[in-house]
């Protein structure tokens, strides 16, 4: 017996669906096995990472609706980044930097606290997330021109970029933008009213939460309806055919970085904004990355995001709750989104081959005589 | 033991692909020293075939007996062994290592170059295929690069030599030249399967025809004692569709100019294009001829607007310049364009039909989108128009472009443009790979659309289309243009002169040779 893989005529439109949910699947079964390796309770380990964050739907317990909030907070930059990618991706540019460009966007951001530590107006609020956005654009326009003048990876160079400003990061909040008065810890002044994200109501649902789904249904509608989508579309799947349309390449490259890295940033200073509330060494936890998994867990379709980026808020939960209850290290959530990532991509086979398994036949030549 | 008389023989052999049966119950028989024909239109079943023979495919049932004896062939390297060997269309060489370098790539075990090329030398010499085993194959001219393939065919003594339309990329004279090698080889006792759609030449060649019509042998004869007529019957299964060219009344203005038009090399392998000069006026078709690989790819992007020419006044429609304007401007300024591949280039595979028709159309049609939003009503109506009118068959309604047949989806690609009504077409390789049905359908639109007054320039490499629709003819030979002649004062062996380069204005060596 062997297995086949045979080419459809076309890409198959159930199979578009239910990979995702394949790919979950086996991903909670090898999930079990590694705990089981762990010497856990596979069943009881499972639970705690990803059901219990959800308790709410079958206890409606009011201490239980704590996490689902914080789901919602987790899932915003994991949205906020993953539309922007899936749109990149969509075009053939491997932009793999946005925790770089959330790290630039954030820097950028913290300029108005950091410098203008009085001025406080609602201002104040645009003037830091503009500010955040054009550092991801910044930062994410580096690999455009490298790639548009140079011919570099896009892949290689908006990746190195991750680590040159995650160090510039490190040196502005231990050296010259370090808190006077912050007893030597290495951290910006914290902020304070209008350098904070409003939450809504008592509730620690906060603006960036808005701008996640304001900024994936915005993308999904541009993929789906706009001549600028379909521009994009047709140079991913196809350049030279994207040429004939008289459609630039290089346009989308700097485009496609742009809105990526803008949306990555915007994410960044969002986050130093309300969770974190000042610049510290480490301010994200690898959300850029992650948020990888959520375009490709999503369809590539902006508004497929949002439920992947709140599955991958899971992980993320179950981790923090996976170290309190169950003494694993919270690097098992990470191992959890790289297996998830693997099966999501071997998955997608199916949408444009069928599995099929075929006798063998025998394979004998004989020799002339 | 009685000796076999029969080299291979295939009993009724099946291949299935998913629901197709691209070999049905095929039985045939070949005999030591024969020139045996597979005929049949694109998707016949031809390659499919041949692909078994070599070891590339395993048939789904039926088997194969060699020399008398069942055999199975798991690969390639055990039909090499058995003594079968392939010349592909698609040539498998690497342009950057020499000409012995391929060769050695392909035999098996260790080699000593030096020998190696002494034997290439010799045999190349003996068999009237000259070579110079040194030579980077990216130098060579394709006809030269297909004695290189044959070679390393007759390196390996076989029994059976299998050539995939071996004249698809030659002159008439080249042609000629291969057609003595392969008699003499038959007079060897080798057995040869010529695999062609080019009916004289069969005729003239083979001794044994196997006809294929979708997947099934419906005849085998002796192609001597048939037509032309009579074996396009076989093949097609009724008589084809005549193209009917009205006389074309008196040519209009020039409506496309090209003036000492040039544009350098892309890159390593690509053809520069050399003081191209031509007008293509209203009401007329102009062809332009060559063998594969000499500039017409680049030309065309160079007319299209793909590649942007350095000077406006190279290129002009209507009388006004359009050089160095993209290709949605042109479109704008009237013309249309068709390029050689369909997948990939003149539609995109994985879009929807009616999503194709924005590819082309979204600069120059205002039904399709209003600032900046696709309408897709729009694209649907014109869809469904080039649909009706040009008899574009499939499967489900709106497929994606890669389920249609070659055939069907280049008439939609040429549909589209025609439906714009476009002053200036131009067209690459308007029927290849395309059957003989989808063929008389678009040469005839493109034909009715020249009588409306419109331009139409067509590149190909199949001489029977360009006499078949051309008014004026043209030939290009490594990125230079001839004159374009009126198509009756033109003979075969005319164009064959032309094709060779007779006509470039650089000295050089001549790397086709001139009979």
């Amino acid at each position: 017996m062997r297995l086949l893989l045979e080419k459809r005529s076309e890409h198959s439109q159930l199979m578009t669906v239910i990979s995702p949910l394949i790919a979950v699947a086996l991903t909670l079964v090898t999930g079990g096995f590694m705990f089981l390796a762990m010497g856990l309770n596979p069943f009881e380990a499972l639970y705690v990472y990803f059901l219990e964050p959800l308790k709410f739907f079958w206890t409606f317990a009011a201490e239980d609706f704590w996490p689902l909030e914080q789901l919602a907070v987790k899932a915003a930059p994991l949205v906020l980044i993953g539309a922007g990618l899936a749109v990149a991706y969509s075009a053939n540019v491997w932009n793999i930097g946005a925790e770089g460009q959330l790290t630039a966007g954030a820097i950028l951001g913290a300029v108005v606290p950091v410098y203008f530590t009085d001025w406080q107006s609602p201002l104040t609020l645009i003037a830091m997330l503009a500010l955040g956005a054009i550092g991801g654009m910044l930062w994410a326009a580096i690999p455009a021109f490298l790639k548009n003048r140079f011919g570099a990876s896009e892949i290689l160079t908006s990746l190195m970029l991750v680590y040159v400003s995650q160090l510039l990061l490190d040196w502005l909040v231990r050296g010259p933008w370090r808190d006077p008065a912050g007893h030597n810890f290495p951290q910006t002044v914290a902020f304070a009213d209008w350098q904070v994200l409003p939450v809504f109501g008592e509730s620690s649902l906060h603006l960036g939460v808005l701008l996640a789904v304001i900024a994936a249904a915005a993308l999904a509608f541009m993929m789906a309806r706009t001549l600028k989508g379909f521009e994009i579309k047709t140079l991913g799947v196809s350049p030279r055919a994207g040429r004939f349309a008289g459609f630039s390449r290089a346009g989308s490259v700097w485009f496609c970085l742009l809105l990526s890295g803008g949306l990555a940033g915007l994410a960044g200073i969002a986050e130093v904004m309300n969770t974190v509330g000042q610049l510290q060494p480490k301010i994200s936890p690898g959300y850029g990355f992650t948020a990888i998994i959520v375009a490709f867990l999503g369809r590539l379709n902006p508004l497929g995001t949002l439920i992947a980026g709140l599955a991958l808020a899971i992980s993320y939960l179950g981790g923090e709750a996976a170290q309190v209850s169950l003494g694993v290290s919270d690097k098992s959530a990470r191992v959890f989104q790289g297996i998830l990532l693997f099966y999501v991509l071997a998955c997608d086979t199916m949408i444009l081959y069928r599995p099929k398994f075929v006798m063998d036949r025998p394979a004998l030549a004989e020799k002339p005589t | 033991m009685e000796e076999a008389i029969y080299l291979l023989e295939a009993l009724n052999v099946v291949k299935v692909f998913g629901t197709l049966r691209a070999n049905d119950d095929v039985t045939l028989k070949i005999k030591p020293g024969e020139i045996h024909a597979f005929l049949g239109e694109n998707g016949a079943g031809k390659s499919t075939l041949v692909k078994m023979i070599y070891g590339a495919l395993q048939p789904t049932s039926g088997e194969f007996h060699w020399q008398g004896k069942p055999v199975v062939i798991p690969n390639p390297s055990a039909a090499r062994k058995l003594g079968i060997g392939m010349v592909f269309q698609h040539f498998s060489l690497f342009e950057a290592l020499t000409v012995a370098e391929n060769i050695a790539l392909a035999m098996p075990g260790d080699f000593d170059m030096a020998a190696l090329s002494e034997k290439i030398a010799r045999v190349s010499k003996e068999y009237g295929l000259p070579l110079r085993p040194r030579a980077i194959v990216a130098d060579l001219s394709v006809g030269e690069r297909q004695r290189i393939e044959i070679v390393r065919c007759l390196l390996q003594e076989p029994k059976l030599l299998i050539m995939d339309e071996p004249t698809a990329v030659l002159t008439p004279q080249e042609a000629d030249q291969l057609f003595v090698v392969l008699r003499r080889l038959a007079e060897e006792g080798c057995a040869v399967v010529y695999i062609s759609h080019r009916l004289e030449e069969v005729k003239h060649l083979c001794h044994n025809a196997t006809i294929l019509r979708h997947g099934k042998v419906v005849a085998n004869v002796d192609p001597t004692r048939e037509t032309a007529a009579s074996l396009a019957k076989l093949m097609v299964g009724g008589d084809i569709h005549v193209v009917h060219t009205p006389r074309s009344q008196k040519a209009g203005p020039a409506r496309l100019s090209l003036k000492d038009l040039s544009l350098p090399a892309e890159g390593q392998f690509s053809v520069a294009l050399k003081n191209i000069s031509l007008d293509v006026k209203g009401g007329e078709v102009v062809a332009i001829a060559g063998v594969a690989g000499n500039g017409q790819s680049e030309l065309f992007d160079a007319i299209s607007g793909e590649r942007t020419l350095a000077d406006a006044g190279m290129l002009s429609i209507d009388g006004r310049p359009q050089g160095t304007v993209g290709v949605n401007a042109r479109r704008r300024a009237g013309a249309a364009f068709v390029p050689e591949e369909r997948l990939g280039h003149g539609a995109v595979p994985a879009f929807r039909l009616s999503e194709n028709v924005v590819l082309t159309r979204h600069s120059s049609d205002a039904s399709l989108v209003k600032s900046g939003l696709l309408q897709k009503s729009g694209a649907g109506d014109v869809s469904e128009r080039v649909i009706k009118t040009y008899d574009v068959r499939m499967g489900k309604v709106d497929p994606e472009a890669r389920a249609l047949s070659g055939g069907n989806l280049q008439k939609f690609v040429v549909g589209r443009e025609l439906d714009r009504e476009p002053g200036i077409l131009v067209v690459n390789q308007p029927t290849w790979g395309v059957d003989a049905g989808a063929s008389a359908t678009i040469r005839q639109a493109i034909i009715d659309l020249s009588r409306q007054g419109s331009a139409v320039l067509v590149i190909s490499q199949d001489l029977d289309e360009i006499f078949e629709i051309a008014d004026r003819i043209a030939v290009i030979s490594r990125g230079e243009l001839s004159d374009a002649h009126p198509a009756g004062e033109l003979s075969l062996q005319q164009i064959g002169l032309l094709m060779a380069g007779a006509h470039e204005k650089k000295e050089g060596v001549r790397h086709a040779a001139v009979a």
